[in-house]
C-alpha cells in the first residue's frame, strides 16, 4: 500500500496530508510568537519605564523591510498561480524574486542590527532591545528558513513539474502557506515594536 | 497519481522494495514507523533504566546522608563525590537530570514515541504514517538532544542543577549544565512538534474506509489528543528556552529582577526581568505535559482491559469525551502549581477552579474502566495484571492530587515529599505500569513470541509492592513537612526527625525496584528467541486492526487494504461464533 | 489540489491578490503615519493592532485561502485561537492590581 492522500485530497476532509500538516505546524508557531509577545506584555506591563519603539528602532527602514516582506507574499501566491496556469518560466520567475525579496529582508535587518552593534547596543542593554532582538532574531531565523525551502523549490525541486506536476504545486501551496505566515508575523511585530 | 494496484502485490512490492535497501537505510535511518518505534523503544527503555538509576543513586544519599557510597562512589569522580560521599552539588544534578530524563527522554518517547509509532498506523489501517520522512527525523533529533542531556553531566560543573522545573533565576546563573540542558530542551521539543503533526495528520488522513471517528479504537483517541497537547503546549516553553539562552548567553535579563545578588555581588545585567514569567511560560506546557504522561496509558489499558474481559468497553462515548475535555481543559490549570507565588486570591480561585473540574473526567475515564470489569470473564494474564493495578494506583495519584489543586492546603503541602509522592503514583504505578502492560500485550505482534507469563507475574508483583513502598511513605513524610529537594533528607530540620526513619525504607524499596526489573529484562530478551511462538497472527484474539496484520506486520503492514465494518470492542456479540468479532470482518453472508 | 480550479478561477484569484496587495501597502501606510501621531499608550495599542489585525486577515484570509478552507483547518486554528488567547491573558491578569 502507498500512502494516500499525498496529492490528491482526502474526500470527507477535503485536504491532502501536507496541507494539514503545515496548518497544524503553523498553529504550533502561532504560540511560539504568541508566548514572546505575551512576554513582551508582561515584562513591558511591570516595567517602570518603557521606550518608545520610535526612540530606539529605524522606522523608515523597517517600512521598507514591512513593504519587502508584503511584495515577497504577492509574489510567492503568484508563483503557485503560475503553476496552477502552467506556466512555468513565471512561476521560475515569481519564485526567484520570493527568495531574493527574502534576501533584501535580511539585508535591510543587517543593517539595522548593524547599527545597533556599532554603537556598542546590545540585547543586555534593556528589557526592550531584549525582546526586540528575540522576537526580529527568532522572527528572522524563520525567513532564513523559508528561503531555503524555496530557493530550493526554485532550483533542483523545481524539476519535479517533469515527473509529477501536481505534487510540485501541492508543495508551492504549503511552502506559501509558511511564508504568508512568516510575513503575517512581522505584520503584527512591526508595530507592536516599532511604533508602540 | 498514486495509483494502488491489486493490494498484495503492491505489499509485496513494498516489503521486496524494503529489502533492497541497506542495512543504514533499513534499521538506523528507517523510515518504517515499526522500526522508528522499535528504535524509540530502545532508546527510551534505557534511558528510563539510566534515570532510573540516577535516582538509586540519590536515594542512598537519603537513606544514609554523608555515607560513602559503596562500589559505584569511587566511580563517581573527586568532583562529585570525593571518597565516595555525594556533594550536595552532585546531588542536585542528580535531582534535576532525573525528572528531566525520566519525563523527557524515557516516559514520553515510549508512550507517544514507541507505542504511539509502532501501534497507530496499524490500529487505523495505514500502511505507515503520513510523513515518514519526518517521522525518521523525529527520532533522530530527539537522540541527539538525548545524547546532549547525558552529556553534559561531563562539563565543568556537571549537569544542570536546578530542578527540571529549571526556575530563574537560579538557572540563569547556574553553571554551564544548564545550557547544554536549555540546547538539548530545543531539540526535543523539535522533535516533538514534528511528531504531533505527524501523529494527528496520519490519525485525521489515513484512517481506512469504514473507520470512523466512532470506530476508533481509545488507544488511537488518547494519541489524537496527546498530539495535540504536545502541539500546542510545547512552543512556549521553547520560547521560554530561548529566552533563558538569551539570558545565559547574551546578557539578557528576561528573568533576572534587577539588583538581584548572588554570592555577595550585584549582577551587572540591565534587570527588570520576571522570574514569574519563567514559571508561567514553563508550566504552560509543564501541566499539558502530564496529561501527555497519563493519556496514552489509559489508551493502553482500555485496550487491555476490552481485550481481557471479553467485553466491550463501558462508556467508549463518555470516555471519548472525557478525553477530549481533559485535554482542553490541561491548558487553563497550570498556575496551581504556582500558587505560592503571591498570586492575587482572584487568579487563584480560578486556577484551583479549574483544576477541581479537570479532576471531573479523569474520574469518568477510571469509572468507565472499573464498570467494564463489571461482570466479565477476566484473563489474568501478565498485562492485564498491570492494568488493573493501573486502576487503584492511578487512584491514589488522582485523590492525593485534590488537596494540592486546592489552593489553602497546597500552601502547607507545595514542594513537600508529598508532591513527590503524588506525582509518582500517577507516573510509575500508573504510566509506567500500563507501558509494561502494553510491551507484554504487543510482544506477540512485534516478535511473533509470547513473553513468559510466570517472569511477568513476578515482575509485578514485585513492582507492585516496591512502588508502593517506595511512594507511600513520601505522603507521610510530606504531611510532616519535609521539603523535596532536600540533599539529607530532612536531617537538619526539627519538624522531620518524626518521619525520618522512612528514608531508609524507601530507598530500600527502591533497589529491591530495580531487581524486580531484573526479571523483566531477562524476559525481554530471552523471549526473543526462546518465547512460546504464537500459533497465529491473533494470539489474544482481539478485535482491532493491530491484530490483523501478519507477525510481525511487513513494510506497508497490510497484505489487503481492510475495510472496518464495525466499532473497535466486538467482544462477546450474542450470536457470533467466536466470542470476538474483528473490525476488518465481513459481515457473514446471511441466508 | 484540493480543489479543480480552472484557468478562469485562478486569473480571478489573481486579480484579487493584486487588490490586496494594495490594501496592505495603504494600511501599512496608514499604520506608520498613525504612529506619527504619537498618541498615548492605549488609543495607540489599540489602533495600531486593528490595523495589524486587518493586514493579517487580508493575509491569511487570501493568500492563505482561508477564506475558502476546510472545517478541519478551522477547528484547528479556532482551538489554537483560544489557547493563543489564553497565553496573553492569564499572565497579565495574574495580579489583578498589581504586576511584577
Amino acid at each position: 500500500m502507498q500512502i494516500p492522500y499525498t496529492v490528491h485530497p482526502r474526500p470527507d476532509t477535503g485536504l491532502f496530508n501536507a496541507k494539514l500538516g503545515v496548518w497544524l505546524f503553523l498553529a504550533s508557531e502561532v504560540m511560539l510568537f504568541g508566548a514572546l509577545f505575551s512576554s513582551y506584555v508582561l515584562l513591558r506591563e511591570g516595567a517602570l519605564t518603557w521606550p518608545h519603539g520610535y526612540e530606539i528602532l529605524n522606522i523608515p527602514l523597517a517600512t521598507l523591510n514591512t513593504v519587502v516582506l508584503i511584495s515577497s507574499s504577492i509574489t510567492m501566491v503568484m508563483a503557485w498561480a503560475s503553476l496552477k496556469l502552467n506556466d512555468f518560466a513565471k512561476y521560475k520567475r515569481y519564485i526567484g524574486s520570493t527568495v531574493l525579496l527574502g534576501f533584501g529582508f535580511l539585508i535591510i535587518k543587517s543593517f539595522e542590527y548593524g547599527a545597533k552593534f556599532s554603537h556598542g547596543i546590545g540585547p543586555g542593554d534593556s528589557t526592550f532591545l531584549a525582546i526586540y532582538f528575540t522576537l526580529t532574531g527568532l522572527h528572522g531565523l524563520h525567513v532564513i528558513g523559508g528561503m531555503i525551502v524555496n530557493g530550493y523549490l526554485w532550483g533542483p525541486g523545481s524539476k519535479m513539474w517533469q515527473s509529477d506536476p501536481e505534487r510540485l504545486t501541492n508543495r508551492i501551496e504549503v511552502a506559501g502557506l509558511y511564508w504568508h505566515f512568516v510575513d503575517l508575523v512581522w505584520i503584527f511585530l512591526f508595530p507592536v515594536l516599532y511604533l508602540l | 497519481m498514486a495509483h494502488v494496484a491489486t493490494a498484495g502485490h503492491a505489499v509485496h512490492d513494498a516489503a521486496h522494495h524494503e529489502e533492497e535497501l541497506t542495512f543504514i537505510r533499513r534499521y538506523v535511518f528507517s523510515q518504517d514507523h515499526k522500526v522508528i518505534g522499535i528504535q524509540y523503544l530502545i532508546t527510551s527503555l534505557l534511558f528510563l533504566f539510566f534515570g532510573f538509576t540516577l535516582m538509586m543513586l540519590m536515594r542512598w544519599q537519603l537513606a544514609y546522608p554523608g555515607q560513602p557510597i559503596p562500589f559505584i562512589g569511587g566511580l563517581l569522580g573527586e568532583a562529585n563525590a570525593p571518597g565516595g560521599i555525594m556533594l550536595p552539588e552532585f546531588y542536585n544534578q542528580l535531582g534535576a537530570m532525573h525528572g528531566t530524563i525520566m519525563v523527557f527522554l524515557g516516559v514520553v518517547p515510549l508512550a507517544v514515541g514507541a507505542f504511539g509509532n509502532y501501534v497507530v498506523p496499524l490500529q487505523i489501517g495505514a500502511p505507515d504514517m503520513a510523513f515518514p520522512k519526518l517521522n525518521m527525523m523525529s527520532y533522530w533529533v530527539y537522540f541527539v538532544g538525548g545524547v546532549t542531556m547525558l552529556a553534559s553531566f561531563f562539563l565543568p560543573g556537571g549537569a544542570a542543577n536546578s530542578g527540571w522545573t529549571s526556575y530563574a533565576p537560579l538557572s540563569v546563573v547556574a553553571t554551564t549544565g544548564q545550557t547544554a540542558w536549555l540546547f538539548a530542551m530545543v531539540f526535543l521539543i523539535t522533535s516533538s512538534l514534528l511528531g504531533s503533526v505527524n501523529f494527528i495528520v496520519t490519525i485525521v488522513q489515513l484512517r481506512a474506509k469504514g473507520l470512523s471517528f466512532t470506530r476508533l479504537p481509545f488507544f488511537v483517541w488518547a494519541q489524537l489528543v496527546t498530539a495535540f497537547l504536545l502541539l500546542l503546549a510545547f512552543p512556549p516553553l521553547e520560547a521560554a528556552g530561548v529566552m533563558q539562552l538569551m539570558d545565559r548567553l547574551a546578557g539578557t535579563s528576561f528573568f533576572l529582577p534587577s539588583g538581584l545578588v548572588v554570592a555577595g555581588q550585584v549582577l551587572d545585567v540591565s534587570g527588570g526581568g520576571s522570574p514569574i514569567l519563567w514559571q508561567h511560560l514553563f508550566w504552560f506546557l509543564a501541566h499539558p505535559e502530564v496529561y501527555v504522561l497519563i493519556l496514552p496509558a489509559m489508551g493502553i489499558v482500555g485496550e487491555i482491559i476490552a481485550n481481557n474481559t471479553r467485553k466491550p468497553l463501558w462508556g467508549y462515548k463518555s470516555l471519548v469525551y472525557a478525553t477530549i475535555f481533559l485535554g482542553f481543559m490541561s491548558f487553563i490549570v497550570w498556575a496551581h502549581h504556582m500558587f505560592l507565588t503571591g498570586m492575587g486570591t482572584v487568579i487563584s480561585t480560578f486556577f484551583q477552579t479549574t483544576t477541581m473540574i479537570i479532576s471531573i473526567p479523569s474520574v469518568i475515564i477510571l469509572t468507565a474502566f472499573f464498570i467494564s470489569l463489571w461482570g466479565a470473564s477476566i484473563r489474568f494474564n501478565t498485562q492485564m495484571l498491570f492494568a488493573l493495578a493501573f486502576l487503584p494506583m492511578f487512584g491514589i495519584g488522582g485523590l492525593t492530587g485534590l488537596p494540592l489543586g486546592l489552593a489553602p492546603t497546597d500552601i502547607h503541602l507545595h514542594d513537600t515529599y508529598y508532591v513527590i509522592g503524588h506525582f509518582h503514583y500517577v507516573v510509575a504505578p500508573g504510566t509506567i505500569f500500563a507501558l509494561f502492560a502494553g510491551v507484554y500485550h504487543w510482544y506477540p505482534k512485534v516478535t511473533g513470541r509470547r513473553m513468559s507469563d510466570t517472569l511477568g507475574k513476578v515482575h509485578f508483583w514485585g513492582s507492585l509492592v516496591c512502588m508502593n513502598g517506595i511512594f507511600m511513605p513520601m505522603f507521610i513524610q510530606g504531611l510532616a513537612g519535609v521539603s523535596r529537594r532536600l540533599y539529607d533528607g530532612g536531617q537538619q530540620y526539627a519538624h522531620a526527625q518524626g518521619v525520618l526513619q522512612w528514608n531508609e525504607f524507601m530507598s530500600v524499596a527502591a533497589w529491591s525496584l530495580a531487581i524486580f526489573q531484573l526479571p523483566f529484562m531477562i524476559n525481554f530478551f530471552l523471549s526473543i528467541w526462546k518465547g512460546r511462538k504464537v500459533e497465529n497472527d491473533n494470539p489474544w484474539e482481539a478485535t482491532t486492526l493491530d491484530w490483523a496484520t501478519p507477525t510481525p506486520p511487513p513494510h506497508g503492514n497490510f497484505a489487503k487494504v481492510p475495510e472496518v465494518y464495525r466499532g473497535p470492542y466486538e467482544y462477546s456479540v450474542p450470536g457470533h461464533p467466536t466470542d470476538f468479532f474483528p473490525q476488518n470482518e465481513p459481515e457473514p453472508a446471511k441466508g | 489540489m484540493s480543489e479543480h480550479h480552472t484557468a478562469e478561477d485562478i486569473k480571478k484569484h489573481v486579480r484579487v491578490y493584486i487588490n490586496v496587495f494594495v490594501a496592505l501597502m495603504a494600511l501599512t501606510v496608514i499604520t506608520v503615519g498613525i504612529s506619527y501621531l504619537h498618541l498615548s499608550v492605549v488609543p495607540a495599542i489599540i489602533l495600531a493592532l486593528v490595523v495589524a489585525t486587518i493586514k493579517g486577515s487580508l493575509v491569511a484570509s487570501y493568500f492563505m485561502h482561508l477564506i475558502s478552507e476546510k472545517r478541519m483547518i478551522f477547528a484547528a486554528l479556532i482551538l489554537t485561537g483560544i489557547f493563543f488567547i489564553v497565553l496573553m491573558a492569564l499572565p497579565v491578569l495574574y495580579h489583578g492590581d498589581k504586576f511584577y
